[in-house]
């Protein structure tokens, strides 16, 4: 192996995409190369920091200095005082000791560890940091019932939104006697706010196919589908290429390591419908149907795509499963609170210094995700609410900043964990606002299916809609409550009954915000 | 299997779900998507129970009965609730009796009754649907659709014309026939089965409209005259001008099971067209005239044996209608085989 002085990790995602770090890196190597300098540092490409709105960066390593904002005129500096006199260009360099603190604190890490860390397109260094050794444990030492078992007993639940035990779901599927049996990843991720999926696929590929695997292996299933949203081109991309890798290397294929057991995996990609990321509307839209709930039971688990067996995982679940398997569920479980095991991928929004992402354990309290992982509120305002779990979540005032973020704590403020995004607003921001654009959502995303839902959204949105421009009476606020619980008792699926859960913890909460409008 | 809804018990079929239970035993729940025929569809949620054990609401329409199961369907939660659905899907569109032909014979004027409604408490609907005329038998007027699904499972399901289905998404979903053509350019068959089907006044028969409301006419059931499958039609006749407004498959039928062709269901304008013969006419000098049907039968009969003694039996032959029943069919093969004479006998459903 060739030895480099310094290594310097670009972050490619679709952001620094968009700012251009193409154009940059090459032009960050050509200066290299002018100063002979290719043959010490080595270039790298890595998935996204889980930082927002820092355009073009770079991590060089050992110093771990992280370079943010890059334009094309600053590679020069970049390259001639800090890789050829070694000082620090300290004008470029991201907030360094929070970066320090934080971003690069990957003790409690699981699934976003490698993340821009390796080159998500080069399985080789997937394998360096112990790739792949959880699927190659499971195909020679363990039978699938154990996989499960394993799983179960970890007690790990789904990241999707509803929290359901994953090996309690597998356990459904697993001894059901099928011809065919299929994994789904649910990749369509639709919340809005929240991109947490993006940033595993993007940065860590081989984790989520190395998940699909051994979920594969325990359910008995042989082939496997990505049902992946259609917007997120880079993460297909880099999921084609690790496909493509583990065919080559034998990982994935027939007969994978003389075990007998066969494994495909295919990616289907989404057009774009919120509903789909609802799994029995993504079973519909990827058997080629309009993408609207079924009704179960039957379960998927029992009766799923093309009427077989089929699990449906979140992305984030199936990528928790590697770790879970080469540490085991012991050493899982000492990760987070009882009852809600290992960690979260959280996307935070809004009024921080430090929008973006950040993985900490279950349980963690919100205060400490906004002002430690978040940074804290952005130009000195103040705290006024979070908006917890995407659209379909809950608005929590000051007074509940200490609750726990895991899905039992959260359930006793009538709050629920969701996605995982948080979008965090200052006192300027009038709640009336967020709810109308909430429940415009919504309406939009209605699919037609049931009366309650796609009937129900519109009346919201007109009530909303009047209140916003000041034409409201304070009866609007109980029709809008009584409206949106009807539709939470009735809807068919949970695109229906989820407005329920703003409207009511916004009029809540924050009612002085809507009577304003009233004046 | 004892079920015990609204507090009384009734003995249920282990497959059947609680809405037919209820609907068995003249319970009313109201339910707008749900027909025996294109089964449960859960859309319209307006048939939610409450079951004890159970949190939440359920929609009776698939929920399978269990043994011992308490149900309700008349708590304050209950029909707090339905009413709600009900509302809503009465919000979402033109739905006024006043100018619906449907009037009096509308699953959604029902519900409505049931529950109290007396008139919708939203306005969603904005007029952007035009009314579709453009075939030949039936008026589909979109803004009284209540996208409950009835006509695109029959459409696919029950009859396999596989016309209809959903377009759009959300609030804007409506039936579409094809890609979005006017149904009169579809490939739509004209069969009738979604509008025998529709709940209310969205799809309807284009030639009743104006004549008078469906509790006016009096319903007399009989079998098709055209072809030998023998389907049961209900004929909806105005008495008063001794007229048939329209005719519907009879739904319970062993033959059709409500459904109809094109001609079955609207081709009955002969039976009171000024073309059609009512008396036996004999030619003379080149011109019909009227005649009795004693002299027309008794001319046929000696015009006929003069042929057979003349030329031999074989010189006759018998053409049958498909549009006669089998019994009169084989009473004519009897006439021409034992009377005439001849095998020379066949039927038109071979041509």
């Amino acid at each position: 192996m060739k030895f480099y002085r310094s290594h310097v990790l670009i972050a490619i995602d679709d952001n620094s995409l968009k700012a251009g770090v193409k154009k940059i890196e090459s032009l960050l190597r050509a200066k290299l190369d002018k100063n002979n300098l290719s043959e010490e540092i080595n270039v790298l490409e890595t998935g996204g920091l889980g930082y927002f709105g820092t355009g073009v960066s770079m991590t060089v390593y050992p110093e771990q200095i992280t370079y943010a904002n890059l334009k094309e005129e600053d590679i020069n500096d970049i390259v001639e005082e800090h890789f050829l006199k070694g000082r620090v260009v300290s004008r470029l360099v991201l907030n360094s000791t929070i970066t320090k603190k934080y971003n690069f604190n990957y003790k409690n890490r699981v699934v976003l560890e490698n993340s821009g860390i390796i080159d998500p397109e080069n399985i080789e260094e997937y394998i360096g940091v112990g790739g792949y050794e959880a699927w190659e444990k499971v195909l020679t030492q363990m039978k699938p019932s154990e996989v499960v078992d394993e799983v179960k007993a970890s007690g790990l639940r789904g990241r999707g939104g509803a929290g359901f035990p994953a090996g309690v779901k597998w356990s459904f599927t697993a001894p059901i006697e099928a011809k065919q049996k299929y994994v789904v990843v649910n990749a369509d991720e639709g919340e809005p706010g929240t991109f947490k999926d993006r940033l595993i696929m993007e940065g860590d590929p081989h984790k989520l196919l190395e998940g699909i695997m051994i979920a594969a292996y325990a359910v008995g299933a042989t082939k496997s589908y990505i049902y992946i949203r259609g917007e997120y081109k880079l993460c297909i991309h880099r999921l084609e290429v690790a496909i493509k890798q583990a065919n080559e290397y034998g990982i994935l294929g027939k007969n994978i390591f003389s075990s007998g057991f066969d494994h495909e995996i295919e990616i289907k990609i989404g057009a774009g419908a919120y509903v789909c990321g609802e799994e029995t509307a993504l079973i519909e839209s990827m058997e080629g149907n309009r993408g609207t709930p079924r009704y179960k039971p039957p379960f998927p688990g029992v009766e799923g795509a093309w009427h077989k067996p089929t699990v449906v995982n979140n992305v984030e679940t199936i990528a928790n499963v590697p770790a879970i398997i080469k540490n085991g569920a012991d050493w899982y479980n000492t990760i987070g609170v009882e009852g809600c095991r290992g960690t979260k991928v959280y996307t935070m929004m809004g009024d921080l210094k430090l929008p973006g992402l950040c993985e900490t354990e279950m349980g963690t309290s919100l205060r400490t995700i906004i002002d430690e992982y978040g940074g804290g509120m952005k130009d000195g305002k103040q705290f006024k609410a979070a908006l917890v779990g995407g659209a379909a979540g809950v608005f929590l005032p000051n007074e509940m900043l200490d609750v726990k973020m895991d899905f039992n704590s959260l359930k006793e403020y009538s709050a629920v964990l969701g996605s995982g995004a948080i979008l965090v607003m200052n006192e300027d921001v009038d709640i009336v606002d967020i709810l109308w654009s909430i429940i415009r959502f919504f309406r939009h995303e209605s699919c037609g299916k049931c009366n309650p839902c796609s009937n129900g959204n519109p009346v919201l949105y007109k009530l909303i809609d009047k209140i916003r421009k000041g034409k409201g009476k304070e009866a609007d606020l109980d029709m809008m409550i009584k409206v949106s619980e009807v539709m939470n008792k009735t809807s068919f699926c949970a695109l229906g009954q989820s407005p329920y859960m703003p409207i009511k913890s916004a009029i809540d909460n924050f009612r002085d915000d809507f009577l304003k409008r009233m004046k | 299997m004892i079920v015990y809804l609204n507090g009384k018990a009734y003995e249920a079929k282990p497959e059947e779900t609680v809405l037919q239970l209820a609907l068995r035993n003249g319970i009313y729940i109201p339910h707008l998507c749900y027909h025996e025929k294109t089964g449960k569809a859960a859309k319209c949620r307006a048939c939610v129970v409450e079951v004890e054990g159970i949190p939440g609401l359920k929609t009776s329409c698939n929920l399978p009965v269990r043994d011992g199961m308490v149900v309700s369907s008349k708590s304050e939660k209950v029909l707090q609730a339905q009413r709600m659905v009900v509302d809503l899907a009465l919000s979402s569109g033109q739905h006024d009796c006043l100018s619906c032909e449907q009037n009096g014979n509308c699953e959604l004027q029902d519900a409505a009754y049931y529950l109290g409604i007396e008139r919708p408490s939203f306005q969603l609907y904005d007029n952007d649907y035009e009314v579709d005329d453009s075939s030949e038998f039936i008026r589909v007027d979109r803004s009284r659709c209540i996208s409950c699904g009835r006509c695109v499972e029959a459409c696919n399901k029950t009859v396999v014309n596989e016309v209809i289905n959903f377009g759009n998404r959300g609030f804007d979903t409506k039936i579409v026939f094809d890609n979005d053509l006017p149904m009169g350019t579809s490939t739509c068959v004209q069969c009738g089965e979604c509008m025998q089907i529709c709940p209310v006044g969205c799809i309807i028969d284009k030639r009743s409209i104006g004549s008078g409301r469906n509790w006016e006419f009096e319903k007399v059931e009989t079998v098709c005259p055209y072809c030998g499958v023998g389907c049961r039609l209900e004929v909806h006749v105005d008495r008063k001008n001794g007229k048939i407004i329209r005719v519907n498959g009879v739904e319970d039928s062993p033959t059709n099971n409500g459904m109809l062709c094109v001609k079955g269901r609207f081709g009955f304008d002969f039976v009171n067209s000024e073309e059609r013969l009512t008396t036996p006419l004999i030619k003379e000098n080149g011109k019909f005239r009227e005649a009795e049907w004693d002299e027309a039968i008794a001319l046929v009969a000696s015009k006929f044996s003069e042929i057979k003694k003349e030329f031999g039996s074989d010189a006759i032959a018998g053409l049958a209608s498909a549009k006669v029943t089998n019994e009169e069919n084989f009473a004519f093969q009897k006439f021409i085989r034992r009377e005439v004479g001849t095998n020379n006998v066949d039927h038109c459903a071979r041509l």
